[in-house]
């Protein structure tokens, strides 16, 4: 579904990526964890084109993001990006955020896109929201808005970065749960997180970045059990015990 | 005594009431000219809207040739007289036999003139968007402009209203400056009135009233927007 081989990003002359190769099945729930500034936020960045790559390869379903005439519309329908920051359109009511695109974007008639969105907001328990104003929202209702937004693109691939960082305490179990929820459908996921209660209970796969490289690649059992690497076992002992 | 030099203060001189008679009588005259001004007003502010805009949008993007392109125009037509500039089109355009009725030169010209202000208005609009707003859109497949028009703009227009309407108050006194080369507007009626019959007081005091008819009410309208945005980012 996913590939990446030899891929390098440089900003100036810091090399943020290293030489990332990774594949990432159809279906498949990749956990991504690392240090701050390890270079997660821009692996799964340069996957939907938000960040170009200096050199290597991306393909995703042998469509290669890299090139310069690549589809990048096309590639963007299909991957769909929830941010750390929820930046819900803040112009729009709930609802207009998860038609906007589908509308303007894959052409979807407005009554279609209203009516999987109202579907998409029962499904994160918002559907009572739906007129309301980004700004009336906590932070937690504010990113299952946008997990609603992501979905209502019909995407076959989504990338979370940190979607649960900056909120307060109370509010995160209740956008895990909804990510929880969605694990259960044959969607690809690629979440960058330092949940690792949901790491365990969701991801395939679970990604360990170092300084712009990727340092080892396991379940989250070989991960919380049996690691030999010792930065990856510091990383750990760090995020369990605070 | 003071009695005697008042009444004659009203019968003769620049200030006679007489003179203000006359302005009586010439009223359509200034009417015809102050519909003339709104009419040129509203060709170079729809001109200088789609300049604004579209500078204002290149000089936001990352792309260096766009930045530049859209820096010469801003800078150009910011750091030399409106004057100079509608001089320049009314005798340089006939020498290569292109001649423009004077109210066409009056739109581009001030409509040209005011669109480099309009695209600074525009370009510091879309700066106080977070980028996040942007980055959102892109990720859903938007290109850039249509993420320009559908997200940041209409967030960046409060920002914008008050310093844009600021503009247009501004853009309608400059429409003032093709009395110059003869547009029939308030100005150059009131001074080819006024240099008939010598009444200037009432010619120009009628004319500064009929700018101020016009911009007053929107610089009121500028200052209580401004207001109401304050409250509004501060809740
Ligand atoms: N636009 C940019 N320009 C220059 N440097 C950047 C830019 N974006 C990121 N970086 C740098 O690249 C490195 C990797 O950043 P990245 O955001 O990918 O890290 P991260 O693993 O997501 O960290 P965090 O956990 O803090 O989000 C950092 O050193 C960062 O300073
Ligand atoms: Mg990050």
């Amino acid at each position: 579904m996913i590939q990446m081989e030899g891929v390098n990003k440089y900003f100036g002359d810091h090399h943020v990526l290293k030489n990332i190769s990774l594949t990432i099945e159809e279906g498949e729930k990749v956990v991504i964890i690392g240090p701050s500034g390890s270079g997660k936020s821009t692996l799964i960045r340069c996957i939907n084109g938000l960040e170009t790559i200096t050199d290597g390869l991306i393909t995703i379903q042998d469509i290669d993001v890299t090139k310069k005439e690549a589809p990048i519309r096309n590639i963007r329908e299909k991957v769909a990006m929830v941010f750390q920051n929820f930046n819900l359109y803040a112009h729009k009511t709930i609802l207009e955020n998860l038609t906007l695109a589908p509308i303007k974007v894959k052409g979807i008639k407005k009554a279609e896109a209203e009516k999987t969105g109202m579907e998409y907001l029962e499904r994160v328990g918002l559907a009572d929201k739906a007129a309301a104003y980004p700004a009336q929202l906590s932070g937690g209702q504010q990113q299952r808005v946008a997990i609603a937004r992501a979905l209502n693109m019909h995407p076959e691939v989504i990338l979370f970065d940190e979607p649960t960082s900056a909120l307060d305490p109370e509010m995160i179990q209740e956008v895990l749960d909804v990510m929880i929820d969605l694990s259960k459908i044959n969607i690809t996921m690629i979440v960058v997180t330092h949940e690792m209660g949901f790491a365990r209970t969701v991801a395939d796969k679970v990604i360990f970045m170092d300084d712009g490289a990727i340092v080892e690649t396991g379940t989250p059992e070989h991960f919380f059990t049996s690691t030999e690497n010792q930065r990856a076992k510091d990383f750990l002992s760090k995020i369990i015990h605070h | 005594m003071l009695y005697l030099s008042t009444i004659s203060w009203l019968q003769e001189g620049p200030f006679a009431l007489y003179r203000w008679n006359s302005l009586k009588e010439d009223l359509p005259l200034f009417f015809h000219a102050f519909l003339y001004t709104i009419g040129i007003s509203l060709g170079a502010l729809a001109l200088a809207f789609v300049l604004g805009i579209f500078f204002g949008i290149l000089s936001a993007t990352k792309n260096k040739g766009a930045v530049f392109l859209s820096r010469i125009y801003v800078e150009f037509f910011q750091n030399t007289p409106l004057l100079i500039q509608i001089f320049f089109i009314y005798y340089g355009l006939p020498l290569i036999n292109i001649v423009l009725p004077v109210y066409l030169i009056g739109i581009l010209c001030v409509g040209i003139y005011h669109g480099a202000y309009i695209a600074e208005v525009v370009r510091s609009g879309i700066g106080s968007v977070p980028r996040g707003q942007s980055e959102a859109a892109a990720s859903q497949g938007f290109s850039y402009w249509e993420t320009m028009f559908y997200v940041v703009l209409p967030q960046a227009w409060r920002m914008m209203l008050p310093p844009l309407t600021n503009q247009l108050v501004n853009l309608i006194k400059n429409t003032s400056t093709i009395a110059i080369i003869s547009g029939a507007d308030i100005m150059f009626t009131a001074n080819s009135w006024s240099s008939m019959n010598l009444n200037y007081v009432p010619a120009f005091a009628f004319a500064g009233i009929l700018y101020f008819i016009l911009c007053f009410p929107l610089a009121k309208w500028a200052r209580h927007m401004e207001e109401k945005n304050k409250k509004a980012y501060s809740r």
